[in-house]
Formats: structure tokens, C-alpha cells, sequence
């Protein structure tokens, strides 16, 4: 309870800054009153409370469960169920993803516009359904070849410069429209849980194989993961484009 | 009362969302690592407690945050306040814009939950040596000058894959110099800044720019702002960390 209590302070700190912007901006640069002000005075508490309870459930309940699993897959030494619980974990986490959802179906409409599939409801519908499964497959391989990476101690930097290339070669053959959709796809594919999950997996690895420092080969999960789905988002553009 | 009927139903979208990962996790838990789940009691607690607080966070903003954040980036973009007197077009016309950007970028890259996770677990595994508010600040500084830097290319117009590409070559080129400790989770810092608090408004002020400048065509423009918040902040880390070591090493030497 007293853990609560410094967490809710702690919250209210980390929620002024935007408080203060929003005030500033509407009072003295836009100098128009703050309409509705109870339901934001109720909105901004339950914010700090949600957050609060958040940062709690992190320690209690994420963290522990993310690390004991990677100890227990370090300690059984099952390479294949470990690759397959990375690839699902990122998939399904993936898939569901209500910011995905949203972006998928604005580039439907995107691509509809921009005359590459047909005006129909339907054409939009697959084709909405074909990017998040193309975003949530590369999730799942990102993830995968995250831990392989972590396994393996190879240096970060490589994979990722590597990945930057490709996301230049891709973009310079992928059509015009879609390069502004995969780039921003990168960003939003990390979901609130699955980050907190995801980091503890990275750091719990790294901290039960031998010789790996969890500082070095723990983080950099989420980077693949954002890295990822600019690339394969674009091939899906210059696949539908053929 | 319309406000705890907004949070249950929330909620229940909430446990949707984890229901796929919670079967994995326990299906591997249980059928495939054969082990019990330690501490099940704390854990599930932990569960409830992420579950709800989301429930009340998402809440929240929808209610109190976004409507307003949404209208602000409405009218700072409309015509009749960017451009009163029907001046020619000009970029600093949206001076007010792009400080807004920048503000805004950094004051929800605070409150962003999945950051403030991977910090306090940066904090933990670096021993300490890593400051969870110092890293949350220099993300956020990243965040923030990505944002006005993405909402000044789609006032003038550039391509988007410049800016990118140009940003790819300075991470590549700060690589080689940062201490080897900080890339990673400089990397990763990338991909946790924008998820819930940040993209909402972010996606408002994209597309409410492109929508109001002549000649921008939303669907192209107003997108990519997202991804400008995620590179800059891997920059601003690296430098972060770059400069603590640069003034570390410093002081090493005076003495």
C-alpha cells in the first residue's frame, strides 16, 4: 500500500509536464479557455491512478514472469521450444495490436485511393488483413532472431546497420505511398505489455547463459522489432505492385 | 455513471489484447517447461494490477487528454491562426507549430509507460550507473526534437526518406564511438517511445498539418512522424552516454 501510495506521487510528476503544456498553450498562445475542465480534472486522475497500479503490476507481475521463463528455457537448454515461444510470443502479441489495426486500415484506404488494389470494400478488407499478418510475422522473426542473437553473443550493431541497408534498398523500389505507413509501422508494433515482457525475457537470457552481460546482449529485442516490419511492410507494397 | 461503464469496457478490451500473450506464456509455463509457476499468487496480482492500471490510463486519455490534445493541434494548424493576414506562405508561419512538436513530444515521451519499464530495468541491470530519469530525459529530448523536426518537413515539404536516411548514417557513425555498454538499449529506446500516449497525439498534428498546407497530400504527408520519434531518440542516447563519458573521462584526467 505504501509502495502505491509513492508510485501514484511518482506518477503525478511524470504527468505534469503535460498539464503544463496543454495549459500554456491554450491559455497563453491560443488564449482560449479550457473547455469541459471536470471531465479532464477526472481523466488526469484516472491517468496517474492507471499508471500508478501499472508501474506496481511491472515489479509484481511482468518482470518475474519474463525472467523465470527465460531461466527455465536457459536451464532445459531446448534451443527449438525457445525459438518457437520467441516467434510466438512476438506474433501474438503482435497481431492484436489495436494501433496495427488502425494503421493497416488506413493504408488499405491508402492503397485503394492510390489505385493499387480496387475501390471495393473487400480488396481493402484483405488487404488490411494481409499487412498486419505481414507486420506480425516480422515481429515474430525479429524476436526470433533477437534471441539467437543473445544466444549466440553476436554484437548488435551488425544486425541493425545490416537492417538500416535494407531498409534503404527497400524503399528505393517500394511504392511511393507506402513509405511513409512501414516506417511509422516500425514505431507502433510495441505494444505497453509487451515491451516490459520482452525486455525482461532479453535481460533474464543474457543473465543465465554464461558469459553474456545483460547490459550488452540483454537489450536490443525491441529494436529488431521495430526494425522489421519497415522492411517487410514495403516488400508487401512492392509485392502487391508486381 | 458513464465513466466506470468507459473503464470495464476498457478493461475487458485490455484482457483481449493479453489473452494471446497469457496463453503463451502459460501454455510454455505449463505444458512445455513443465514447471509451476513460481510465486503464482504475486504474479497473477501483478497481472491484475498492469491489467486495470491500462484500463485506467487508456481511460483517462481518452477522456481528458486526447479530445483536448487533438482539438489544440487542430487549431494551431488552421489557417486562420497560422496565417491571419493571408501573408504569403512561409515556414515560420508555424513557429508556434513546431515548439508545440517539440513540448508535446517530450512531455508525453514522461509519461510513457513501456519507457518508464525499460528504464527502471536499464537502472536495475546497470547497477545503477544507468539514471532511470536520465534516460527517460534523453529520450524524451529525442522524441521531442524528432517531432519538430518531422512537422517542419511536412510544412516545407522534403521527402521523408532524407531525413531518414541522413538520421541512419548518424547513428551508424555515432556507433562507432559510443561506449559499447549503451548501444543497445539505445537501439531499443527507439522502439519503446512511441506507443500509447505518444502516437495518438502525434498521428493528430501529422495529419492535421498535412490537411491544412496546400499541396500536401495527408495520406503521403501526414504519416512518418512516428518514425522520426523513433530514430532521434537513439541519437540522443548515444549522446547522452557519449557525453557522460566524455566529462567522466575528463575529470579522470584532471585529477
Amino acid at each position: 500500500m505504501k509502495a502505491l501510495l509513492a508510485s501514484i506521487k511518482n506518477s503525478i510528476k511524470d504527468l505534469l509536464p503535460i498539464v503544463f503544456v496543454i495549459a500554456f498553450f491554450q491559455l497563453v498562445v491560443l488564449k482560449q479557455p479550457i473547455p469541459n475542465i471536470t471531465e479532464i480534472l477526472i481523466g488526469s486522475l484516472l491517468v496517474v491512478l492507471g499508471l500508478a497500479l501499472f508501474i506496481q503490476g511491472l515489479e509484481l507481475g511482468l518482470f518475474p514472469i519474463g525472467e523465470s521463463l527465460a531461466t527455465a528455457f536457459a536451464y532445459r537448454g531446448s534451443m527449438g521450444w525457445l525459438l518457437l515461444f520467441s516467434f510466438g510470443l512476438g506474433f501474438s502479441t503482435t497481431v492484436a495490436e489495436p494501433a496495427l489495426i488502425a494503421i493497416a486500415s488506413e493504408a488499405a484506404t491508402v492503397a485503394s485511393e492510390g489505385g493499387m488494389i480496387e475501390h471495393t470494400e473487400e480488396a481493402k478488407e484483405s488487404y488490411a488483413t494481409g499487412l498486419r499478418y505481414t507486420v506480425a510475422f516480422s515481429v515474430g522473426l525479429a524476436i526470433l532472431i533477437g534471441v539467437i542473437r543473445i544466444i549466440k553473443g553476436w554484437p548488435i550493431q551488425y544486425l541493425i546497420i545490416g537492417g538500416y541497408c535494407l531498409v534503404v534498398i527497400t524503399t528505393a523500389f517500394a511504392p511511393k505511398e507506402i513509405i511513409g505507413i512501414a516506417y511509422d509501422s516500425g514505431g507502433v508494433t510495441t505494444s505497453t505489455i509487451t515491451v516490459p515482457l520482452v525486455t525482461a525475457l532479453g535481460v533474464g537470457l543474457a543473465s543465465s547463459i554464461k558469459n553474456r552481460n545483460p547490459m550488452i546482449d540483454g537489450f536490443g529485442l525491441i529494436a529488431f522489432a521495430s526494425l522489421t516490419p519497415m522492411i517487410f511492410v514495403m516488400l508487401y507494397g512492392i509485392a502487391l505492385n508486381l | 455513471m458513464n465513466i466506470i461503464s468507459d473503464v470495464i469496457r476498457t478493461f475487458i478490451e485490455t484482457i483481449g489484447d493479453v489473452i494471446p500473450i497469457t496463453v503463451i506464456i502459460f501454455g510454455f509455463q505449463l505444458g512445455i517447461l513443465r514447471r509451476p509457476v513460481p510465486h503464482v499468487a504475486k504474479v497473477a496480482t501483478g497481472f491484475l494490477f498492469v491489467l486495470l492500471g491500462l484500463a485506467f490510463f487508456l481511460t483517462g486519455l481518452e477522456r481528458a487528454l486526447f479530445p483536448i490534445g487533438e482539438l489544440m493541434a487542430n487549431q494551431l494548424t488552421a489557417p486562420e491562426f497560422v496565417n491571419p493576414d493571408n501573408e504569403p506562405f512561409h515556414w515560420t508561419q508555424y513557429n508556434w507549430v513546431f515548439l508545440f512538436a517539440f513540448m508535446i513530444g517530450a512531455s508525453t515521451t514522461i509519461a510513457e509507460p513501456s519507457l518508464i519499464a525499460v528504464a527502471i530495468k536499464a537502472h536495475q541491470v546497470s547497477g545503477g550507473s544507468i539514471g532511470v530519469w536520465g534516460l527517460r530525459m534523453a529520450v524524451a529530448i529525442g522524441v521531442a526534437f524528432g517531432i519538430s523536426l518531422g512537422t517542419w518537413r511536412i510544412v516545407t515539404g522534403y521527402p521523408i526518406h532524407w531525413f531518414i536516411i541522413v538520421g541512419y548514417i548518424i547513428v551508424m557513425i555515432q556507433t562507432l564511438f559510443a561506449p559499447k555498454m549503451i548501444i543497445p538499449l539505445a537501439y531499443d529506446s527507439g522502439g519503446v517511445t512511441t506507443s500509447t500516449v505518444t502516437v495518438p497525439l502525434v498521428a493528430a498534428l501529422g495529419l492535421g498539418l498535412a490537411g491544412t498546407i496546400p499541396g500536401r497530400n495527408p495520406m503521403i504527408d501526414g504519416f512518418g512522424l512516428i518514425a522520426f520519434a523513433s530514430l532521434f531518440p537513439i541519437i540522443s542516447v548515444m549522446g547522452y552516454a557519449q557525453l557522460a563519458d566524455f566529462i567522466g573521462k575528463r575529470q579522470n584526467s584532471v585529477k
